[in-house]
């Protein structure tokens, strides 16, 4: 399979960010096409396509707008989910950084298509240099006339807010996002009510990832057959693969869906030379870590689910024999402990626990029974919470059991971890040449 | 906290439909006056949205970003979690602990630098990652680590690998708060991770399929633009 750049087409020109970069390669062609139709024609449109949304739980973008009540006394709102912060993804930042204008023009073609005449781009506060290249789009945006009243003499108006968040993961969980960005702690809500029915201000709202909203401009330029061209008939499309890790050449690799990580590795220059893939996760550290026995694994949203995990946001972060799994476990573990929003008592309590269970693992303190402990934890935190942080965070741990049980249990023989982390950097003196 | 301040609030409050929408912002602006959110700060917050000074604490203590003691210029954030703690940043963590003699949620004595570890900065093809006031500092190694914070402390201009020139926190923390500082122009468009898949797509002919017929054609408007 080849690699099919169409977000990422542009990101070569050095003036890709600006409104004149991204014009010269027919930007903003799709908004001035979307305002000739009719809104519900690109609704129809989006769902035709069967375009599913990247920010991890695949959901089709078509029917999420057709949810959007059509006789809401209350206005509707389009909030642009950019608070990318899932370990492992990297797809969204580098995508605002190089052609910002291509989410605002998703932005404006999305509003118009669900009757928002306000949108929000949450997008996490700890990207300076990303929040600047959005604000300076959206500046553009509005001196072009493709913002603000009676855009392109079309009659539609949008006013768009680029809101810098504050450091929370949680914000990510789209009902959270809706309290952050209501000026409350960023706590996810209890639903129904769904967003699309009561979501910002109690009003009907549609919350979407960068990369969907990005995808939707050559849609409406490109057509249902384009878009279908690539991918499965279930996961059409292109996506952005965000290789990391012990890889020759990590990066962002744009691929129809259904590539497999064979392939990817393959254009990556595989596996850092000398060493051996040993787990990897297919969309960050939220989804069950996959082995070399998944290389042939077809990266679609049917593909990863057959084999107990999940798409994602196809952040696949490679890890190679020199590393540890029980310390890679451990720390996202001490990560979801610390980004666990403390609303619900089995994923504030257990992950404090499971901190302190793998901590002795690793140690080599630990026992047998420890690690029947870890399950039986993960067990009574996934699928006891409001929100799906819980069900993520035990992932890592229930798969590396699953698959590395005995490295556990040679860390209470070893009497430590039997690992060196210096052989495992980036750094490490040639790793090639140890073996 | 003065007249200035608050006026800026209320140009912050007027972006939004509902005005407490307007309140993580307001505390990034907070911090960008006094370098931390002070009490002061927190005051000027629940004057202008209605809401009392505990509401606006609450707020404010979830959220990591927004500090309660005071900063130092520089804020360097090293990414300990699992991909880059693993590619080195663990080792990184280590020498900048022993280099500056501080731990984490600490600042030098010179008020120059504090430190901290944070969590995924969605760089990890570029890790291991360190932050200097939310700017991205990529690939570095324990040895450039120590480098770029005596460049820091000696006042050298340091700049973003795909960034600007690092300005100061209450800057950066400025531009948070929706207020622009003329700088997105700067630094680099992509880093060489980001086009690592473009390159090669250029290097072997590969693109998306062709055309496609559009799926809208763009007719000319009635009134002729």
């Amino acid at each position: 399979m080849t690699l099919t750049p169409v977000l990422s087409q542009r990101w070569h020109d050095t003036d890709s960010f600006t409104r004149q970069g991204y014009e010269r390669h027919d930007g903003y062609k799709g908004l001035r096409a979307a305002l000739q139709r009719q809104p519900a024609d690109i609704t129809a449109l989006v769902k035709d396509a069967g375009l599913r949304g990247r920010g991890g739980a695949g959901f089709p973008t078509g029917l999420k707008w057709s949810f959007i009540p059509k006789d809401s006394p209350n206005p509707t709102y389009l909030v642009v989910n950019a608070d990318e912060s899932e370990p492992g993804t990297c797809k969204d930042i580098p995508l605002m950084l190089a052609t910002p204008h291509l989410l605002v023009e998703g932005v404006i073609i999305s509003a118009y298509a669900i009757g928002a005449e306000h949108a929000f781009i949450y997008v996490r506060g700890e990207v300076l240099h990303a929040v600047r290249r959005l604000q300076n789009a959206v500046a553009e945006a509005y001196e072009s006339g493709y913002l603000g009243s009676d855009i392109l003499n079309s009659g539609f108006d949008l006013d768009v807010v680029v809101h810098a968040g504050a450091g929370a993961y949680i914000c990510g969980e789209e009902t959270a996002m809706l309290d952050s960005l209501e000026g409350r702690r960023g706590q996810p809500r209890l639903r129904p009510p769904f967003p699309a029915v009561a979501g910002l201000y109690a009003s009907p709202t549609v919350i979407n990832n960068v990369e969907t909203i990005a995808s939707v401009p050559s849609i409406v330029a490109r057509g249902v057959d384009w878009f279908r061209s690539m991918g499965s008939e279930k996961s059409p499309g292109f996506t952005l693969y965000s290789l990391s890790g012990h890889v020759a050449r990590p990066g962002q690799y744009e691929a129809p869906l259904g590539i497999t990580l064979r392939e990817l590795l393959d254009l990556a220059g595989g596996v850092r030379e000398g060493h051996e893939l040993k787990f990897w996760t297919p969309g960050g550290s939220s989804t069950q870590l996959l082995t070399s026995a998944h290389l042939d694994v077809p990266l679609d949203y049917e593909g990863v689910a057959a084999v107990g995990s999940m798409l994602g946001t196809k952040a696949l972060q490679i890890f190679d024999d020199t590393t540890c799994v029980v310390r890679a476990v451990l720390r996202w573990t001490e990560f979801y402990k610390h980004e666990s929003c403390g609303k619900c008592t089995p994923c504030r309590e257990g992950f404090w626990w499971l901190v302190q269970i793998l901590d002795r693992l690793e140690q080599g303190e630990g026992t047998e029974a420890d690690l029947d402990k870890l399950l039986d934890l993960s067990d009574n935190i996934a699928g006891r919470s409001f929100c799906a942080l819980a069900d993520g965070g035990v992932a890592p741990i229930t798969s590396s059991v699953q698959y590395f049980r005995d490295e556990y249990l040679a860390h209470f023989e070893h009497g430590g971890c039997p690992f060196d982390p210096a052989e495992s950097t980036l750094f490490a003196q040639s790793a090639g040449a140890s073996t | 906290m003065g007249d200035a301040a608050r006026a800026e609030m209320r140009e912050i409050i007027a972006r939004y439909p509902q005005p407490r929408s307007a309140l993580l912002p307001m505390l990034h602006l907070v911090q960008a006056y006094e370098g931390y959110v002070t009490p002061a700060g927190i005051q000027m917050c629940a004057q202008e949205l209605g809401l009392t000074e505990a509401e606006v604490s609450a707020v404010a203590t979830f959220y990591t970003m927004y500090k309660r003691h005071p900063m130092g210029d520089y804020h360097v954030g090293v990414c300990t979690n699992t991909l880059c703690a693993i590619m080195g940043g663990d080792a990184i963590w280590s020498e900048l602990t022993e280099q500056l003699g501080i731990g984490h949620d600490e600042t030098t004595e010179d008020g120059k630098i504090s430190l901290e570890h944070v969590e995924c900065n969605a760089a990890c093809d570029f890790a291991p990652v360190v932050m200097v006031n939310w700017e991205f500092m990529d690939n570095l190694t324990p040895q450039s680590a120590r480098d770029l914070v005596e460049q820091l402390r000696a006042g050298t201009e340091v700049r973003s690998t795909r960034g600007p020139k690092v300005c100061t926190w209450r800057e950066a923390a400025r531009v948070l708060a929706g207020f622009p500082d003329g700088r997105a122009a700067e630094g680099a468009q992509a880093g060489p991770a980001s086009l690592a898949g473009l390159v090669l797509a250029e290097e072997k002919g590969w693109q998306a399929p062709e055309g496609g017929a559009p799926a809208i054609e763009a007719a000319p408007r009635k009134d002729g633009t």
